[in-house]
Order: structure tokens, then C-alpha cells, then sequence
């Protein structure tokens, strides 16, 4: 019957399910927008982990002894060069450390009195057991007023903000589901109860509540499907808008996220699903309403 | 799904039927028809007819009592395997029911859409038969186009279309002129001849006795059972034969006995429905 359009209801006329195509656009806009959101979350998230995973600064905090500050470098760069876990580090040198100043104290090229901690920048092995309070705790037993920065801690918190943001675009994914299937439920009824009828003709002829269900749930998906497609030409240049917004900002906190292939199938899925849900529930919707018939 | 005995193809035991809280509209209805007979249903307006028909093509569930129908009974019977009982049933409804958005052949056609018998098979017994039936140049039209005796043609050509068990018409030559009304009788009698049960309910006295087959009359919701012409000279035959056979025994002339004769077959060529059917 999906194959060839006959129907021997005629649900093509019912001026209620009108506006079913409309609404279901509406809320594949909304569900290509929350995915798409969810995969850019997801991928920043992904790109600062990679970036920081492993990576901690070492502080050497100055005192007005600079001979002691530089020995004391020297000394933290003996325990890095001979701790297992350690990778790599890179010890700042003053023209980076003012470099990195220059937002705040302006441009500059010698720091003057002010005085500047000795970072070291440490990359730790992939895959070790030893965590940065290891090596910490070693720091500080050698060289006093040493403090390690893990950049885990605040990375950690900025991925919890970022799964929060996740969850909530699922729960608008749950509630645009909700609202599409009580809406086509709705309808549904609406046509159950204008071709009662026919369809009760139907019945007494010999015509199984699955054939009924079947003419309700292709209409369903018919009316699924063109409101799915206008929801995706709605929502694709709405997504290319919000990315040209998002690279006009700074890049270092939001990093470039190209869509794959899997990001593109699963965007284009959603009119597709929403489509399906609209089908499934019509039939079900029909089904258990038959059910009350003799 | 018809019994192969002769276990009845309808059975009503004791069956009683109430709308709501109002009076009893069938009362202690019970009787059996045998596969392959014909009856009428008569009685007075608001006797019950069109509630009985209605528990037989299972509109309706009695407020009490049993009916079994080809050997199921219904109160026992899963309502999936319901579908398949009602498809043996071809009712031809005193307001037709027909579907106004489809054409008279698609209306014709549904049975065996959805019975999923073949497109080809489809097309060939639905245009035969509205050929039959005078229809052959009204095939397309919708049902509100076509005058009430053409929507009752269509009305019994879908009752008839899948070749049903059981044939129920609640008034079915009630619209059309005396020729096409014969005509359709003698539709109805060539279905029977070929196997299927026939229950008409009409008013119509003339019919009633020119055709002169039971009748199931209905009396203020109360069942009685009127012989047919076949079935009282049956008996009347029975009780000769009965009586020729103790005359033989008394003569010892066994060439006496007499046979009845075999049922003439009358329609042989009224018909010309024979190819659909």
C-alpha cells in the first residue's frame, strides 16, 4: 500500500492532518540543531582532552634571590630529566614568559621589576600510572616553593559543563520526540474518529485491524517524510550560519570542528527518524484503538 | 473455514439481546441453519431483524446465549481469527454502506483487497460481475452519482464478489424494479446452488411466497421457523414413502417403492453469472 498510494480510506482529504507536515519540520529543525550542537560539544570536548591530556606546568615561584631561583630550576629539571613518567618538558625561557604577560601588562620587551615565576611546561607519558601528585610530591621533597598546575583539574570541569550541555540536548531530543509523538497520536485519533464509518465497513468485511493501521501508518510516514525534508532545508543553512558565527570567534577557545561523514549520516537520519516515529506511532495508535472493536 | 459436516453454519442458543438498559430486543433466540439452505427473515418493523443480522455478521455481541458461526463459537473465538469468519460473510446492509470516495468497482473490489487476492483476479470478477449486475458503464462513478437502486447493485455485488459462506441482505431489492430485483434473486439462488447459505430479511410478502423457501419470523424479538415449500413437501413425501413402505412390506412387492426425485436444477441458464461465479 506504501508502494502504491492506494488507500481506501481517504486521509489524503483530512483537512486536521494539514498541518502535520509543518510541525513535524519544526521539530526536525529543533533535532538537527540539538544534534548538531551535541557533536560540536562533544568533538571541543574530545579536541581539549587531546590537547591537555598529559600536560602539566611546573611553577617555580621567584624569590629575591635570583641565583637560588635559577639553581632551583636547574634542580627541577634534574628530577624531570630522571622521572620515568615524564615525556618532555620545556622550560620557559623570560621573552615567552613576557609574551604570554602581554594581554594583561601590555607590550613589553623586559619585564623589570616585575617578578616572574619559572614555568616549566611537562608532557607526561601516555599510558603511565604516575599522576601529577607523584611527581609533585617529589618536586616539592627536592626544591621548595615548586607548584605543579594540572591542567586536568579545570579541563575536568569544563567537560562536566560540556556533558551537562550534552544531557540537555538530549532531553530536547526526548521532549521533541514526546511532543512528535503526541501530536501524530492526536491526529491520528482525529481520523479514526471522521472515518469511523469506513472504516467500520472495513472491519465487518473482513479486513484486519493490521490492514486498517497499515493505510493510517502510510499516510503517516508520507506526511513524515515531506515534513522531514522541509525541516532538513530548513535547518542545513541555519547550521552553516552558525558555523561561520562560531569561527568569527577566537579559535584557541573554540577549535575548528569539521563534520565527518558519521556526523552528516546522522544529521540527515533525523527527518528520516522522525519520520519513522510518526509511522510506528500512527500504527500503534490504530491498532490499539481497533483493538476496542469487536 | 466451512464445516465439512453437517454441523450447522449458524447456531443461535438461547440468545438474548438489550441495547443498553432498554426492553429486550431479542429474546431466547435459538436455532441452527444447516449449510447450503435459504431463508427468509421476516417480521414487522422493530421485530428485531436487522439486530439479528447484526449478531450474525458480527456487529454485535448478544447479551446473552451462544452463537456459533461455521463451527467456532464467537464468545470463545480470539478476536484475530474474527477477520477471517467475517470474510466468509457477505452482507448486503439495508443503507449499503458503501464508500463514498471510492469508485463502484473499488467499493466492489475491497473484499478481495482484503482478502490480497490477485490484481488480475481482481479486475476480471469485479468487472464481470458489475457487468452482471448492469453497472458495466458506471464502474468509475462514486456511489453519491449513482441512483439507490444502482448503489444496492453495488451493495450486493461486494457482498457477493468473494463468494461468501454465508449471504445475509437486509432488504436488497428494496430500490430496484421487479426485472432487476428477479435478477438478483435468481443471483442469490445460484449462489446457494453452489454452496452458499442465504438469509434475506425483507417485507416484501410477494417474494416471501413466490420463492416460497423458511422463513425465520420474528415476533416482538421472539424466533419462530416456518417450513419451506421444499421442506413440508418433503415431509409430505416422507409420510407417502413411509406409508408405500408398509404397503410393500404388507404386499411383498418390492418394485412399489417408490424414490423421490432428484432436485431439478432450475437455473442452469437463467443466470448468465456463471462465469464470475
Amino acid at each position: 500500500m506504501i508502494l502504491t498510494g492506494r488507500s481506501d480510506l481517504p486521509l489524503d482529504k483530512d483537512e486536521h492532518s494539514r498541518f502535520l507536515p509543518w510541525l513535524i519540520a519544526f521539530m526536525v529543525f529543533l533535532s538537527i540543531l540539538a544534534v548538531a550542537g551535541m557533536l560540536v560539544l562533544n568533538a571541543t570536548a574530545s579536541r581539549w582532552d587531546v590537547g591537555v591530556r598529559g600536560n602539566l606546568t611546573v611553577q617555580i615561584v621567584p624569590t629575591d634571590d635570583a641565583a637560588a631561583d635559577e639553581a632551583r630550576l636547574n634542580e627541577v629539571l634534574t628530577v624531570l630529566a630522571t622521572a620515568p613518567e615524564v615525556a618532555r618538558y620545556d622550560a620557559l625561557d623570560e621573552t615567552r614568559l613576557i609574551r604570554l604577560l602581554e594581554p594583561w601588562v601590555g607590550p613589553s620587551t623586559e619585564k623589570g621589576d616585575l617578578p616572574l615565576p619559572r614555568l616549566i611546561d611537562v608532557e607526561l607519558k601516555q599510558a603511565t600510572n604516575f599522576t601529577s601528585g607523584d611527581l609533585g610530591a617529589r618536586l616539592s621533597e627536592r626544591v621548595k616553593g615548586v607548584a605543579i598546575d594540572d591542567h586536568r583539574v579545570w579541563l575536568d570541569r569544563l567537560v562536566r559543563m560540556i556533558e551537562t550541555f550534552e544531557a540537555l540536548a538530549l532531553v530536547v531530543l526526548l521532549f521533541i520526540t514526546m511532543a512528535t509523538v503526541g501530536t501524530v497520536v492526536f491526529t491520528t485519533r482525529t481520523g479514526l474518529a471522521i472515518h469511523r464509518e469506513a472504516i467500520e465497513v472495513l472491519h465487518l468485511i473482513g479486513a484486519h485491524d493490521e490492514y486498517i493501521a497499515r493505510q493510517f501508518a502510510s499516510r503517516a510516514l508520507g506526511l513524515g517524510i515531506r515534513g522531514g525534508l522541509l525541516g532538513l532545508v530548513l535547518a542545513l543553512p541555519t547550521l552553516w550560519m552558525l558555523a561561520h558565527l562560531a569561527a568569527s570567534l577566537d579559535e584557541r577557545l573554540l577549535p575548528d570542528i569539521g563534520f565527518g561523514p558519521w556526523h552528516w549520516a546522522l544529521l540527515l537520519a533525523m527527518p528520516v527518524s522522525v519520520a519513522l516515529i510518526a509511522m510506528t506511532t500512527a500504527k500503534v495508535t490504530v491498532l490499539k484503538n481497533l483493538a476496542r472493536m469487536l | 473455514m466451512i464445516p465439512e459436516n453437517d454441523e450447522p453454519i449458524v447456531r443461535f442458543e438461547n440468545i438474548g439481546l438489550r441495547y443498553g438498559l432498554g426492553r429486550e430486543v431479542l429474546k431466547d433466540v435459538s436455532f441452527a441453519l444447516a449449510p447450503g439452505s435459504f431463508h427468509f427473515l421476516v417480521g414487522e418493523s422493530g421485530a428485531g431483524k436487522s439486530s439479528l443480522l447484526k449478531l450474525i455478521y458480527l456487529a454485535l455481541r448478544p447479551t446473552r446465549g451462544n452463537i456459533s458461526l461455521f463451527g467456532h463459537e464467537i464468545a470463545s473465538t480470539p478476536r484475530d481469527d474474527l477477520s477471517a469468519l467475517r470474510r466468509q460473510i457477505g452482507v448486503v446492509f439495508q443503507e449499503f454502506k458503501l464508500l463514498n470516495h471510492l469508485s463502484a468497482f473499488d467499493n466492489v473490489a475491497l473484499p478481495m483487497r482484503v482478502a490480497r487476492a490477485k490484481r488480475k483476479d481482481v479486475d476480471r470478477h469485479v468487472t464481470e460481475l458489475l457487468a452482471w449486475v448492469g453497472l458495466k458503464d458506471h464502474m468509475q462513478a462514486r456511489p453519491p452519482t449513482l441512483s439507490g437502486g444502482q448503489q444496492q447493485r453495488v451493495a450486493i455485488a461486494r457482498a457477493v464478489i468473494s463468494r461468501p459462506s454465508l449471504l445475509l441482505a437486509d432488504e436488497p431489492t428494496g430500490n430496484v424494479d421487479d426485472q432487476m430485483g428477479l435478477r438478483l434473486i435468481h443471483l442469490f439462488e445460484e449462489l446457494n446452488r453452489l454452496g452458499t447459505s442465504v438469509i434475506i430479511a425483507t417485507h416484501s410478502k410477494q417474494l416471501v411466497e413466490r420463492l416460497g423457501y423458511s422463513q425465520l419470523q420474528l415476533t416482538d424479538g421472539r424466533l419462530a421457523i416456518i417450513p419451506g415449500r421444499a421442506e413440508a413437501e418433503a415431509a409430505v413425501a416422507a409420510s407417502v414413502e413411509t406409508a408405500a413402505e408398509a404397503e410393500d412390506i404388507q404386499n411383498q412387492h418390492p418394485d412399489s417403492r417408490r424414490v423421490a426425485a432428484g432436485e431439478e436444477d432450475l437455473y442452469d441458464n437463467a443466470s448468465g453469472v456463471e462465469s464470475y461465479l
